[in-house]
């Protein structure tokens, strides 16, 4: 669909996916980059968004669609401000990862995969972060947190609220 | 083109360059047996039933995406490649429902039909994790059961490829992967025209027509209804395949007197009220012509194709015909001038109508379709269902004596039965167009300019002195296509037909299956066939129509014609 036909479409930060499409315009195979910024943006991908790249760049919904929910990195629902990655990979599992995690779900009220209401965490889990001298770890955002214990975790979240 | 030799199971074999090893050897007669393989989509090689061994491939070689080589050898059929095919179809039915006995596509599944013909006895891997998902029943036309799914992605292909809708993708990855349209939406919720199309071509039951068979059970067996039928043109031509008979059977009179055996209490014929579509539609077209009206107009008998425009280019409807379709028509016609007529009180009449369309179903739940004062139309059923209707009451088709159509409703001209098939509606308009125009009867009876298969066809025809351009489209792609010409303003054409499906109604979603180019080709000219056996050709010849325009209706495009016989269309926002 041409531009002039998406023209009285409104949403927030339309300007900013815009600006993002006009980078990539005329250019073949750019949906995941695309996606990349835009999710940049909202620190999601909302569904006006994404129908508006679909039309945008011709891609269909249903195909942009495919491609979101098969890369783990694209999210279709809000995150938290900070996203909390908690290591469930072999080091750290005999170290007692287990228990942090348990400790970051009971402190947060949320199962890993899930946002807190006040969308300040997210909590993840992942199969190793490469730090198994500090295990059990977490990274919290760009920080990394070793040699954890369930007691420290109330602390440590405190840092981010 | 360079000719490849090499030999499949021990027979030498000769193909073009670039054939798959499938194809080859389906040519010799060599069957192997496939999933997500379609002949009229592109090969995708996900299912892996078709493994052969193949000298020059490392480990076995899907044959349908593996191509030819000079000097292969090719075994389709051992112990090696018999283990791979037997386990593929073992893990699939681990993870499928078990209730094949009471399954709607049992008996047209080709996973049971593989199954059976692999001898798969027992399931080695039985009690892993199984999929579970909801039932998608958000609209009149299609059920998908993604329990049923066997990812062969054909849905996908057709949709995108075939209609150009994209309504399907794969989403998710590994064991979760499903077919989905986008955000998980129900096809009543995405951008979805109902053709159809995707079921003819699902192997299993994961995409079927929704069932109404029940409803006409329950209408026949209620004693205080009036129960009439009305049948699409193109369901003579296929319906005997639904009861073992070859396809292009010409089965009309079977097919009534079934309905009669059925305990309808009128059989009526689409045909009659496909000729009174010409008589509203060829006056629309010539009242445009000569007044300046919208051009190009186009047909608006296929409810696919108006899902399609008011979806995606609502801004374009003003060039869509605003006579309603043959089944709205006949349904307006028969709660007002038939329960006149044989003095019936219309709110005891249950309408149904047999049709080759999944899309019809919804097109009947339309709101603009009350014009009779009561929903027009009230169980819509397809091809595939009035076949199992047939199958259930036990009725010896093949043996049943022919019998006629009932009056008033009933006949039509062979300019209505070609409504059936591409090209037809716009021949059936220009043998109308051209007597009015002349004012007489014209020899001219066929227009082969406007017949064929490719996607679309055009011609510029001198109507008695005026040069008038026509084209004639199928399949939604093509639809789309030629809409984008329209709005480019590279499209002057006066008169354009559309219809969804390939080829056509007598390729429709509702109509029998496996389908491909050669079963509607025998369909096709079976409906010719029945067009040339007609007495008379031209709708506006139609001795009933002229006496329903005469006793009841008055003029073409008439008051009363206007309120009963056209409707509008409104953009589609979903």
């Amino acid at each position: 669909m041409s531009r002039k036909e998406t023209e009285g479409v409104c949403f927030e930060k339309r300007e900013q996916v815009d600006a993002i499409l006009a980078e990539y315009e005329g250019k073949k195979g750019t949906l995941i980059p695309i996606l990349q910024e835009v999710q940049n943006l909202y620190n999601y991908l909302p569904r006006e968004a994404l129908e508006y790249v679909a039309e945008r760049t011709g891609v269909p919904i249903a195909e942009i669609y495919g491609v979101v929910t098969f890369y783990s990195l694209f999210h279709l629902d809000p995150r938290g401000r900070n996203i909390i990655r908690a290591c469930q990979g072999t080091a750290c599992h005999v170290r007692g990862g287990k228990s942090v995690l348990q400790a970051l779900e009971k402190e947060l009220g949320i199962k890993a995969g899930q946002t807190t209401k006040d969308l300040r965490f997210t909590l993840e889990t992942v199969a190793c972060i490469g730090a198994c001298g500090l295990a059990p770890v977490m990274q919290i955002n760009q920080d990394t947190h070793g040699r954890l214990t369930p007691e420290k975790i109330k602390t440590i979240l405190a840092g981010y609220r | 083109m360079t000719t490849i030799n090499l030999t499949i199971n021990g027979q030498p074999v000769q193909a073009p360059a670039g054939t798959s090893i499938l194809e080859a050897a389906r040519q010799a007669g060599i069957y192997i047996p496939t999933l997500c393989y379609h002949p009229e989509l592109r090969p995708e090689g996900a299912c892996r039933l078709c493994m052969v061994e193949a000298s020059g491939s490392r480990g076995l070689a899907a044959a349908c995406v593996y191509p030819v080589a000079e000097g292969m050898v090719v075994k389709t059929n051992t112990a090696k490649v018999r283990e791979a095919r037997r386990t593929v179809v073992e893990l699939l039915l681990t993870n499928h429902p078990k209730d094949c006995l009471c399954c709607q596509k049992s008996g047209d599944c080709e996973l049971q039909k593989i199954a059976a013909d692999l001898g798969v006895r027992k399931l080695r891997f039985e009690g892993g994790e199984k999929k579970s998902h909801a039932i998608d029943d958000s609209n009149p036309s299609l059920v998908r059961d993604q329990e049923k799914c066997v990812l062969c992605g054909r849905c996908i292909r057709m949709c995108r490829d075939v209609q150009g809708m994209d309504v399907y993708s794969f989403a998710r990855r590994g064991f979760n992967t499903i077919v989905t349209p986008a955000f998980g939406l129900g096809l009543g919720q995405a951008a979805c025209s109902l053709c159809g199309q995707c079921s003819t071509v699902c192997p299993t039951a994961a995409i079927v027509e929704k069932d109404d068979t029940d409803k006409v059970w329950d209408a026949l067996s209620d004693p205080d209804k009036f129960v009439i039928v009305q049948t699409a043109p193109s369901v003579r031509v296929a319906l005997g395949e639904e009861l073992a008979l070859p396809s292009g059977s010409v089965v009309t009179g079977k097919m009534v007197a079934a309905l009669k055996q059925l305990g309808f209490d009128k059989v009526f014929d689409t045909d009659f009220s496909a000729d009174l579509t010409i008589m509203e539609e060829g006056h629309e077209f010539l009242h445009r012509l000569q007044n300046g009206g919208v051009l190009p107009m186009i047909t608006s008998c296929s409810p696919g194709w108006v899902n399609m425009i008011e979806l995606k280019y609502p801004e374009l409807l003003p060039h869509l015909s605003t006579a309603k379709s043959p089944q709205g028509m006949f349904g307006a016609i028969a709660k007002t001038y038939f329960a006149q007529k044989a003095g019936i009180d219309p709110a005891k009449i249950v309408s149904v109508s047999v049709m080759p369309c999944t899309a019809k179903k919804a097109e009947a739940a339309r709101p603009q379709l009350c014009d009779s004062g009561y929903r027009d139309v009230d169980i819509v059923i397809t091809t595939r269902e009035l076949g199992r209707m047939i199958r259930s009451a036990g009725i010896d088709f093949a043996a049943l004596a022919e019998a006629d159509f009932d009056s008033p409703l009933g006949y039509g001209t062979g300019a209505g039965v070609i409504f059936g098939t591409t090209g037809g509606v716009m021949e059936a308009a220009l043998r109308t167009v051209a007597d009015v125009v002349a004012g007489q009867s014209l020899p001219k009876v066929e227009y082969h300019e406007v017949r064929g298969m490719e996607e679309t066809r055009e011609a510029t025809l001198n109507i008695v002195g005026t040069e008038v351009k026509i084209a004639v489209v199928h399949t939604l792609a093509a639809a789309k296509k030629m809409l984008e010409r329209i709005k480019a303003g590279e499209a002057d054409y006066h008169f354009i037909e559309v219809m969804a499906c390939p080829g056509g109604c007598i390729g429709g979603g509702g109509q029998p299956v496996p389908v491909d180019a050669s079963v509607r080709r025998l369909r096709r000219e079976a409906l010719f066939g029945c067009d040339e056996a007609s007495i008379i050709r031209k709708s506006h010849e139609n001795p009933d129509i002229i006496a329903l325009y005469k006793e009841f209706l008055g003029e073409p495009l008439g008051e009363k014609a206007h309120h009963l016989l056209h409707t509008t269309y409104q953009a589609q926002r979903r």
